[in-house]
Order: structure tokens, then sequence, then C-alpha cells
């Protein structure tokens, strides 16, 4: 652009430069001067246009600097930023040429109204943490309802695990409890935790994790904080439920365990099912095994009576037809009975001791005998031999 | 139906006998079965119910802390309540 313009020219109204070439060449210098940066400031002036593009002025006692966020980056933003919070942005400066407007390319925007630089550094870890897909809600998996080992990640003297402990004994003493004691706050936090969480792949039957501490100072969350811990809970092979102690504060701690519980006994209780309740369940479901028997046996027990009549009629039919037969040998043996011989005239005779006397050298002069006949008895006597 | 892996064994957890426990009771209460193939279901599903039972029934969870020496090596040990 400006490589024909020499001093001499530029010096004299007939060699002037054009509007255009010097935000042109300021633009060129600014560039390479100042490549992205963080800055702070106030937000003030803010609009967001039709086009989805935001412009606004970042102000401090001192100066002010005119922004602008594409459409493309503030989508990613859950929220505009309010008039006169204080943002950290990060950027590139350059110079609006048709303005002749110094101007700073907004990449990221994060508030920082609260915690200063330590809520910079928090947004960034996010920010890395999201880049990596960590935050993912799709990466949430659901906690096993019956579990039989819990895992704890806390301070082995904190309240945290006494609440834990105790939750767990009264909803679901079948499971058992796993401590892993860590620090949990100060300096030595961040390598316990991540030196605990990484142990977590070594346990075998592990079914779920909880992680955390009790309330505390909202600097000693830090750790809960670290980029390092949140990646460490990441790599927990089993799903991990956070219990930083904090309603109003969530960690990244937080936002990468599978489920997040404002208190350790709440995390103690999303790990747990409670047994009166399963035990209740157990008890609907054999009334229904019995229940469920008893339609079968009543069909079986109807085709019983079935069959059972079918057989009380088949016997009955049995009976007739052998009623017959029974007649037919009655007569029979009818034909065969002695009295039918009486019928025909016939008598017999027996004496005193009821022997049959059936020739005549049994008939003994003078002695008494008695005739059977038809009819009756008949005592007789033999008058003498013939 | 049959084939089935027995109540209460090895890998087969909680959840498992539970369901395995619902499906039993459907099948009886809604289809029409003879009276062995209902007994066979009745009979596993008394048996899943009494080892889901047996489950629950431990009084008091037990705590145990998992420790690391400089090795590296875990250590677990019960701890004092």
């Amino acid at each position: 652009m400006g490589q024909g313009l020499d001093l001499f020219a530029a010096a004299s109204p007939d060699g002037a430069w054009t509007v255009a070439q010097v935000t042109r060449r300021a633009r060129a210098v600014i560039e390479a001067g100042l490549t992205g940066l963080w800055v702070r400031g106030e937000i003030s002036g803010f609009k967001a246009y039709d086009s989805g593009h935001w412009y606004f002025t970042l102000r401090d006692r001192a100066a002010q600097l005119r922004c602008v966020m594409w459409a493309s980056e503030n989508k990613r933003l859950p929220a505009r930023p309010d008039e006169g919070v204080q943002v950290f942005v990060f950027g590139t400066p350059t110079v609006w040429e048709e303005r002749g407007e110094l101007r700073l390319t907004v990449r990221e925007l994060l508030a920082g109204d609260t915690g200063g630089p330590w809520r910079l550094q928090f947004e960034r870890a996010r920010a890395a943490l999201e880049r990596d897909g960590l935050l993912d809600p799709a990466r949430k998996r659901p906690i096993p309802p019956f579990p039989r080992r819990i895992a704890v990640v806390t301070s082995r003297e904190g309240a945290a695990l006494h609440d834990i402990i105790a939750v767990v004994t009264r909803r679901w003493p079948v499971a058992e409890i796993l401590v892993l004691p860590t620090v949990v706050q100060g300096q030595a936090a961040e390598p316990s935790l991540v030196a605990a969480l990484a142990l977590l792949s070594r346990l075998k039957r592990l079914d779920v994790v909880i992680v955390g501490r009790g309330g505390g100072a909202k600097e000693d969350l830090q750790a809960f904080n670290s980029e390092r811990v949140a990646r460490a809970v990441a790599a927990v092979p089993v799903p991990v439920i956070s219990a930083v102690g904090h309603e109003t504060d969530v960690t990244l701690c937080d936002l990468v365990a599978d489920v997040r519980a404002p208190t350790p006994s709440a995390a103690a209780e999303a790990a747990t099912p409670d047994r009166e309740t399963v035990l209740a369940h157990l008890d609907r479901l054999a009334r229904g095994l019995t229940r469920g028997l008893r339609t079968p046996t009543v069909r079986v027990g109807e085709r019983a009576a079935r069959v059972a009549d079918r057989l009380v009629a088949s016997m009955e039919l049995w009976f007739e037809r052998s009623d017959g037969r029974l007649r037919a040998a009655g007569a029979r043996l009818d034909a065969l009975s002695p009295l039918r011989v009486l019928g025909r005239g016939y008598a017999v005779a027996r004496d005193a001791e009821g022997h049959v006397l059936r020739r005549a050298a049994h008939f003994v002069p003078g002695a008494g005998f008695r005739l059977r006949v038809v009819d009756g008895e008949v005592a007789a006597r033999v008058e003498e031999r013939p | 139906m049959t084939g089935q892996p027995a109540a209460g064994k090895g890998g087969a957890g909680f959840a498992q006998d539970l369901e395995r426990l619902e499906a039993i009771v459907e099948s009886l209460e809604s289809q029409d079965l003879d009276l062995d193939q209902a007994l066979a279901l009745f009979e596993e599903g008394v048996e899943r119910l009494r080892a889901a039972r047996e489950r629950l029934a431990t009084a008091e969870a037990r705590v145990r802390q998992v420790l690391s020496d400089q090795a590296g090596n875990l250590r677990v040990e019960d701890i004092e309540r």
C-alpha cells in the first residue's frame, strides 16, 4: 500500500495519504504489534444486533475500548453480559478502517464479577474441559440402582464421611463402603485427590464413587476447581457423584461428575435405593407369583374335575354292563342250588349230628333222623330194615 | 423360560434377579401357560425371591479404607467406628 509514498511526498500536500491508506496502515501496525490478549474491564453500551453480533465498550477509570464479538463466537455463551459488569475478554486488537476506530475483536468473554483472576482460571479450565468434550451431557452415566460397592473419596476426618456412612447404613446396608482418604483443602489437596481418584481404577467390582467434602469457605473449594482433579474425575471408570457441599458454587468437579449432589448426605441418597422400598416391591412380586400361579392351577383344577366326571360316568357304565353278566351268572348259580333240587321233590336225611345219611346202612332201626325238604325240616324215625 | 441361570449365582446381580422376577410374574399373569411351565416359573420365582431377600438381609454396611503405600501397593482394612 504505502510503498510509493516517500517522505518527501508525504511531507507535502501533493503527496497526502488518503484516509483509507492511514486506517489501513494503522490496522496493519496494530494487528502486527498486539496479538491475542486478555483484557479486563467493565461492559458499557452493550448492543446485540439482529445479525447476532455483539457490540460494546470495555472501560475502566482511565480509558475505553470498542469491542465486537461475532455471533459465531458469542453463541457459545450462556447469556449476554449485563451492563456494568466486570468481564475478562480474550481478543485481538484491530482497527475498524471505515471508522478509523480502534477495536477489539473478542473471541471469549468470561464473567469476572466474582472471584477476580481465580474466576478467570476457573473459566479457562472449564472452557478446556468443554473443548475436550468432558462436559458433554451425553457422557453422563446412570447410577447403578443396587450398588454393592461404593467408593468414597474424601477426608477421613470430615463430617462428609460420617454423613455418607450414616445414610448408606440406613438406606442400603447391603453395600460395602470403601473409603479412599484424601486431603481436601490446602496445597496438598490437588495431588491427594488426583492420586486417590487414580486408585479407583484398580479397585474391583466398584459400582459407584462419591467424591467430595462438607461445606467450607469458598477458597477451600479450590482443589475441586482444579482442572487436574476434574480430569481425574472424568477418568474414573464407574459413575461418579460429586458432593462438594456448596449449594451455590458449582465446581469443575461437579461439572465433570455424572451426578452433582448438593451435600454428602444427598450424594449417599443418590447412590443408594431405599431397602424398605425394595422389600415392599419384593412383597408385591411375591403376591404376583402366587396370583400368577393360581390361573393355571384353576384351569388344571377344572380339567381334573372334568376328568373325574368322565371317570365316574365310565365306572357307572362298567357297572351297568357288569350287572347283566352278574345276573346271568346268578341264574346259572341258582340252577345248581340244592334248594332247586329239593324243589323238584327230593329230600335230604341227616342224623342228630347233622351228618347226611346217604346209604341204607346209615339208617339204624328205631333211631330218629331229620328230613330236609324244600320248605323246612321234618322229624322222622326208622321203623325197621326192609 | 428354561436354561436361565439359577438365582443368586456369581455375577447375576440383584438387578438381574429383580428383572427376572418381574418377567416371571408378568408371564405368569399374562401368558397362557400349562401347569408344568407355570410351576417351573413359580419355583424359579420363589428361588429368586428368596435370594433377593437374602441379599437385603445384611444388617450394617461394611466400611473399609483403601490405602496405598509408597510402592503403590494397595491395602484394604476395616475402619473402627
